[in-house]
C-alpha cells in the first residue's frame, strides 16, 4: 500500500482511512501528455512564499495542471519564492521567456488552516491581471492547487477551467468491477461500487452528488441512481426486460433511459426514484444512447433508417431528425455544454473513432488516431473529450481536445479502465 | 448467518456513512430494491419476525434432473446467431423445442434469456443488439405455445464474452443467446 496515499487519507479523515484504504489497492490513474497545443503561452508558476510549510506544494499541482491542459509552456523560475504583496521582478520573468507569472503567500491562520494569496501578472504589460485568496487545511493542497489552476486558466483564457472536477469511470480487475470516482487530474481515487457483475453507462447528475449507471449484479441490465456522499442508491428502472443508457435532464429531475418492455430498445424517461415512466419517441428500430442538450433537444443513435446513425429529437416529443449521413455506423452521440457541436463514435474502415460535428456549418473532423474509441464525454467548459479507448490489448481512458492537437492518455498500472464521464464544475 | 451478515454490513454502511468523502457500495451484498423480479412481499406493513417463504418455481424431480444432464438436450442452453444477424438458425430448432416442451410441462418454471454479441462497437448499442438476440429465442419459444409470462428476454451486451481474444472464432462464441431456468439466475 502506497504509504503516501495512507497518510494524506488518516489527515483527511481519521477513523474512516483503513476502510477507505482497502478500496484503493489497486489503481491510481497516470496521465501521460501525448499532444499538446501548437501554441502554448509561455507561463511562469514561482515558488509561493512559505508554501515550505505544506506537506506539498500547492504550485506543483497548478503547474501539473496548466502544463496537462496542453495550452500553456511551464516556464522554470527556480526554487527562491515570490510573494503575492512583493513588487514583482519583470524583467527577470520576461529574461526567462515567461508571459504571465502568478507569485503566491501561504501563511497560517487561525485553527491550524492556512490562508494563500494569489497574484497573477502579466510580464509584458507589467500589470496585475488579478488575484484571489483562499484559506485551506493543510491536506487540502491538491484542491487548493486545482482552484488556483482554474483561476489562472480563466485569466488567462477566458473560459473556466475544469481542474477542480471530478471523473468517474469503471475499472476492470480480473472478474471484479468497480465504479470509481477520481479528480480530473487522476488522483484520490475512490471506490463508489464494486460488483462481480459489470457496471457500464455512469452519468453524472447535472449537480455531481449523484451517478445514474446500469448494473448487471440481478444477471439484468438494471439503472440505478447513487448519492455519491452517503452510499445511498436506488433502482431507477427495472422493467421486465433490459434497463440500460441513463442520462439526466438537465434539471437533475429526470432521467432518459432506454427499456425493452414493449419490445425493441426505445427511449423512456422516468423520474430519478423510478417513479412516472413516460415513452420519449417510438420507432420500429433500435433507440438508444440518448443524451440530454441544453438546447431541449434529446441527441440518440437509431437503426431505423437499416445502420445506426445520429438522429435528435426535442424532449418535449414531436418528430426524430436525422443528424448524421457520412458512413454506416455513428454512435454515441454527446452535445457540447453550449449544445453548438456534437461528438460521436464513427466507424472508418474497420475504426472506431471520436468525431466532432459542428451543428451549424455540418462541417466533420476526426479527433482521434486510435482505433477502439467508446464512450465520449464532454469537460464541462467544452474543451476537452474524454473517452476510452485500448492500447496494447488493455482498456485505458484518453482525452483529446475539441480542437484534436492536446492528447493525453490516462491508464492503471493492472486492469482496464472504460466508460468514463466528466462530472459537472463543482458548486461551492 | 445472514443475520450476523447483515449486522456486519450495517456496521460497514455506518462507518462508511461517517465519513467525508465518497462510501464504497458493495453491489454484491444485496441491498438494493428490485421490482417486479420476485414475489417476495413488499416493505410496508410487515412483520419482521415472520419468514414468507418464497417459491421461485419447482418442477418434478425427473425434469429439473434432466436440464443438468449431460446427455438431455436440456443441458444445452446456447444458440449460436450469425454476425450482424438475429435469427435462429434451423440447427437450433431441435433444442428450442426440447425447452419449449419443458416449459409447457413446467408452467412453474420460469426462464430468463440473455443475448449477447461481440465487442465491437458501442456498448449499449450493442445490447440493444444482445436484445434482438434474445427476443429471436424468445419470439421462438412463444411461438411453440410457452406463456409469456415464463420468459423474460434481456441483454448483456458486450459485458458477459464467453471468450476473450479478439479473433472471428471468438466473436463468433460470443453472439449468442443463452437460456437460464428459475434458480440459476
Amino acid at each position: 500500500m502506497n504509504q503516501r496515499i495512507l497518510t494524506v487519507l488518516r489527515r483527511a479523515v481519521p477513523g474512516c482511512a483503513l476502510v477507505l484504504a482497502s478500496a484503493m489497492v489497486h489503481a491510481q490513474l497516470a496521465i501521460e501528455i501525448t499532444g499538446a497545443g501548437a501554441n502554448r503561452m509561455p507561463v511562469a508558476i514561482a515558488a509561493f512564499e512559505g508554501e515550505n510549510t505544506l506537506p506539498r506544494a500547492v504550485t506543483d499541482v497548478v503547474r501539473a495542471d496548466l502544463e496537462r491542459s496542453g495550452l500553456f509552456k511551464m516556464i522554470e523560475l527556480g526554487p527562491s519564492p515570490m510573494g503575492a504583496n512583493a513588487p514583482v521582478d519583470y524583467a527577470r520573468v520576461r529574461s526567462r521567456g515567461a508571459d504571465a507569472v502568478a507569485v503566491g503567500t501561504v501563511s497560517a491562520s487561525s485553527g491550524g488552516r492556512h490562508q494563500v494569496q494569489v497574484q497573477l501578472h502579466d510580464s509584458q504589460k507589467q500589470v496585475s491581471l488579478g488575484g484571489q485568496a483562499m484559506m485551506m487545511a493543510p491536506n487540502q493542497y491538491r484542491a487548493t492547487g486545482h482552484r488556483i489552476a482554474d483561476f489562472i486558466y480563466e485569466k488567462l483564457t477566458g473560459e473556466p477551467g475544469v481542474f477542480s472536477t471530478r471523473i468517474a469511470y469503471v475499472l476492470k480487475v480480473g472478474t471484479r468491477y468497480e465504479l470509481q470516482i477520481a479528480d480530473a487530474d487522476g488522483s484520490n481515487a475512490q471506490t463508489a461500487l464494486a460488483s462481480k457483475e459489470p457496471i457500464i453507462s455512469p452519468a453524472w447528475s447535472p449537480d455531481g452528488t449523484r451517478l445514474a449507471y446500469v448494473s448487471f449484479e440481478s444477471k439484468k441490465p438494471v439503472v440505478y441512481v447513487h448519492s455519491l456522499a452517503t452510499g445511498q442508491r436506488n433502482v431507477a428502472a427495472n422493467f421486465k426486460g433490459s434497463n440500460s443508457a441513463p442520462a439526466w435532464a438537465p434539471d437533475g429531475r429526470r432521467l432518459a433511459v432506454v427499456l425493452t418492455k414493449d419490445g425493441q430498445s426505445q427511449l423512456y424517461s422516468v423520474n430519478a426514484d423510478g417513479s412516472g415512466v413516460q415513452r420519449l419517441a417510438s420507432s420500429a428500430g433500435i433507440d438508444t444512447e440518448p443524451s440530454w442538450s441544453i438546447d431541449g433537444m434529446i441527441y440518440f443513435t437509431s437503426d431505423r433508417g437499416g445502420s445506426p446513425q445520429i438522429y435528435r429529437v426535442s424532449a418535449g416529443g414531436g418528430n426524430a431528425e436525422r443528424v448524421t449521413f457520412e458512413g454506416s455506423y455513428n454512435v454515441s452521440p454527446r452535445p457540447s455544454p453550449d449544445g453548438k457541436s456534437l461528438v460521436y463514435v464513427s466507424r472508418n474502415g474497420g475504426r472506431f473513432q471520436i468525431t466532432m460535428l459542428d451543428l451549424a456549418s455540418r462541417q466533420t473532423q476526426i479527433l482521434t488516431d486510435t482505433s477502439k474509441d467508446e464512450s465520449p464525454s464532454f469537460a464541462p467548459n467544452g474543451r476537452m473529450i474524454l473517452y476510452a479507448t485500448e492500447t496494447g490489448g488493455r482498456g485505458v481512458l484518453a482525452a483529446v481536445s475539441a480542437d484534436g492537437r492536446v492528447k493525453q492518455r490516462l491508464s492503471v498500472q493492472s486492469g482496464d479502465v472504460r466508460e468514463p464521464a466528466w462530472g459537472p464544475q463543482p458548486r461551492n | 448467518m445472514k443475520f450476523a451478515r447483515l449486522t456486519l454490513s450495517l456496521i460497514a454502511a455506518g462507518l462508511l456513512a461517517a465519513c467525508s468523502s465518497a462510501p464504497k457500495t458493495d453491489a454484491d451484498q444485496g441491498g438494493a430494491a428490485v421490482e417486479e423480479r420476485s414475489s417476495g412481499a413488499s416493505s410496508a406493513g410487515i412483520d419482521n419476525s415472520r419468514v414468507v417463504p418464497v417459491d421461485a418455481g419447482s418442477a418434478s424431480g425427473a425434469g429439473i434432473a434432466a436440464l443438468k444432464d449431460p446427455k438431455s438436450i436440456l443441458s444445452k442452453r446456447s444458440v449460436l446467431f450469425d454476425y450482424d444477424s438475429y435469427v435462429i438458425k434451423s440447427e437450433y430448432q431441435a433444442l428450442i423445442e426440447a425447452h419449449a416442451k419443458f416449459l409447457l410441462a413446467n408452467p412453474k418454471m420460469k426462464m430468463l434469456i440473455q443475448g449477447n454479441t461481440d465487442e465491437r462497437g458501442s456498448r449499449e448499442y450493442n445490447l440493444a443488439l444482445g436484445q434482438k438476440r434474445a427476443d429471436a429465442v424468445k419470439k421462438a419459444l412463444t411461438l411453440l405455445g410457452v406463456s409469456d409470462a415464463q420468459l423474460e428476454s434481456v441483454s448483456l451486451g458486450e459485458e458477459k464474452p464467453s471468450c476473450s481474444d479478439s479473433s472471428e472464432s471468438c466473436w463468433a462464441a460470443n453472439r449468442r443467446g443463452d437460456m437460464l431456468y428459475s434458480g440459476e439466475f
